[in-house]
């Protein structure tokens, strides 16, 4: 008997309406649709989503730490991105 | 860079990893990491994963005999929710790079450890709410304090298992409850059942701290925050009180309020008892892993089937393409 071992699916569920998908985890499964029952009965036992995304962990592509720095260093002396960069009057209402 | 530019790089690695831990920061899956913290963090997870696992085993013994439709309802939703947390606790070990088919192996070979709590047989009705209210009881005041563990993936895994393990703690005080409230041969069973799993549920956070030869390192990477000692004071402390509750007695002579201290003294434990069921010599090791590698094997032709079923809609749509 030569021991089978499904591929490694990554989880991603929306808690409610109006919310992002997030990462919750990960299943093992043969393909797609069972990767998403898979993913139903692993992390939505207690209706903690309503729609779940599942991908296949090896076509995820992720940036990496060790040049995070200078993958990251372009927005890092922009502070004029934040609105808190500008000074207003006091006084001066809806701003 | 030469050879002795790298082993200065690692020093400077191991500063910078101590630093980002010391300053409450979690580590991630790509971060680097000193060899022995992932080494460590893989047993540690694999073990929690397998110890999820087994976990079923002692409890699934009596989800045909529960005694109401009602208690038959509730075990089969925490057996699966044991499942699940097994199944949380591989996904965050994998994060490091350990793979699923290894850890399983390594549990079917009887190279990886799992708490050897379940290495106890379930004797009668009594212990199933035993073990609600004591094993997972225990296991909840050491999951709480892994949720500030510092590796992310792990922490993450632990704050989802506590949010469902007050379930598993509530139902089995709430059985305990009926049988102490029920006639002479149900008060006795209650008892029988903390008689047995008492000492065991103690034990399920480890030796003493002056024989936990790794705890200091883990304190340092914050993969621990407390220690065994300090946490098996805390569930003392919480369940002492619980057994009074029922009107049932903690079976422990030496086992009194220390006004002193603010804390409940305990008897010696049973050590020995302890390490011959972690070495194998349980009532149920053998049982439990056999249990676990047949599930496995049946369930080889089911993974065997998906596979091929993936392949032939796979080539089909590529034919179509
Ligand atoms: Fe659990
Ligand atoms: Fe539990």
């Amino acid at each position: 008997m030569v021991d089978q071992y499904l591929p490694l699916w990554e989880v991603f569920v929306r808690s409610k309406r109006g919310m992002d998908h997030k990462h919750c985890g990960s299943v093992h499964a043969a393909d797609a649709e069972q990767a998403l029952q898979y993913a139903r009965d692993v992390y939505t036992r207690r209706s903690e989503g309503n729609s779940i995304w599942v991908v296949e962990a090896k076509h995820i592509v992720a940036s990496q730490p060790d040049d995070q720095e200078a993958f990251f260093e372009p927005a890092d002396d922009k502070v004029y991105r934040h609105a808190t960069f500008y000074d207003v009057p006091a006084d001066v209402k809806h701003m | 860079m030469t050879p002795q530019d790298q082993v200065v790089d690692i020093d400077a690695l191991e500063t910078e990893f101590q630093e980002r831990i010391d300053a409450e920061k979690k580590i991630e899956p790509k971060d680097w990491m000193p060899e022995a913290y992932r080494r460590t963090l893989i047993r540690q997870i694999s073990q929690h994963a397998h110890s999820e696992v087994v976990g079923q085993l002692p409890e699934g013994n009596w989800i045909t005999r529960a005694p109401s439709l009602r208690r038959k309802a509730i075990l089969l939703a925490k057996v699966q929710d044991e499942a699940g947390h097994g199944l949380y606790l591989y996904s965050a070990a994998e994060t490091l790079g350990s793979s699923r088919e290894q850890m399983v192996d390594d549990l079917h070979a009887g190279k990886a450890k799992y708490s050897s709590i379940f290495n106890y047989p379930t004797l009668s009705w009594a212990d199933i709410p035993a073990i609600g209210w004591l094993v997972d009881g225990a296991a909840i005041v050491n999951q709480v304090a892994l949720c500030r563990t510092s590796y992310g993936p792990y922490s993450r895994a632990m704050i989802r298992v506590c949010k469902e393990e007050s379930f598993h703690a509530r139902q089995g005080f709430e059985g305990m409850l009926a049988l102490a409230r029920g006639n002479e041969a149900q008060k006795k069973m209650c008892q029988d059942a903390i008689n047995r799993y008492w000492w065991p549920a103690l034990m399920m956070f480890g030796p003493s701290d002056a024989d936990s030869p790794n705890s200091a390192q883990s304190m340092k990477w914050k993969i621990k925050r407390f220690s065994n000692d300090e946490l098996r004071q805390k569930f003392v402390d919480q369940t002492v009180p619980q057994i009074e509750y029922l009107g049932m007695e903690v079976p422990d002579a030496d086992c009194k309020w220390n006004e002193e201290r603010g804390h409940y003294d305990i008897g010696e434990m049973p050590w020995e008892e302890f390490f011959a069921v972690i070495k194998g010599h349980g009532p149920c090791n053998h049982e439990r892993l056999q249990a676990r590698q047949k599930a496995h094997d049946e369930g080889n032709w089911v993974r065997e089937a998906a596979l091929a079923y993936q392949k032939k809609q796979a080539d089909k749509k590529q034919s179509v393409a």
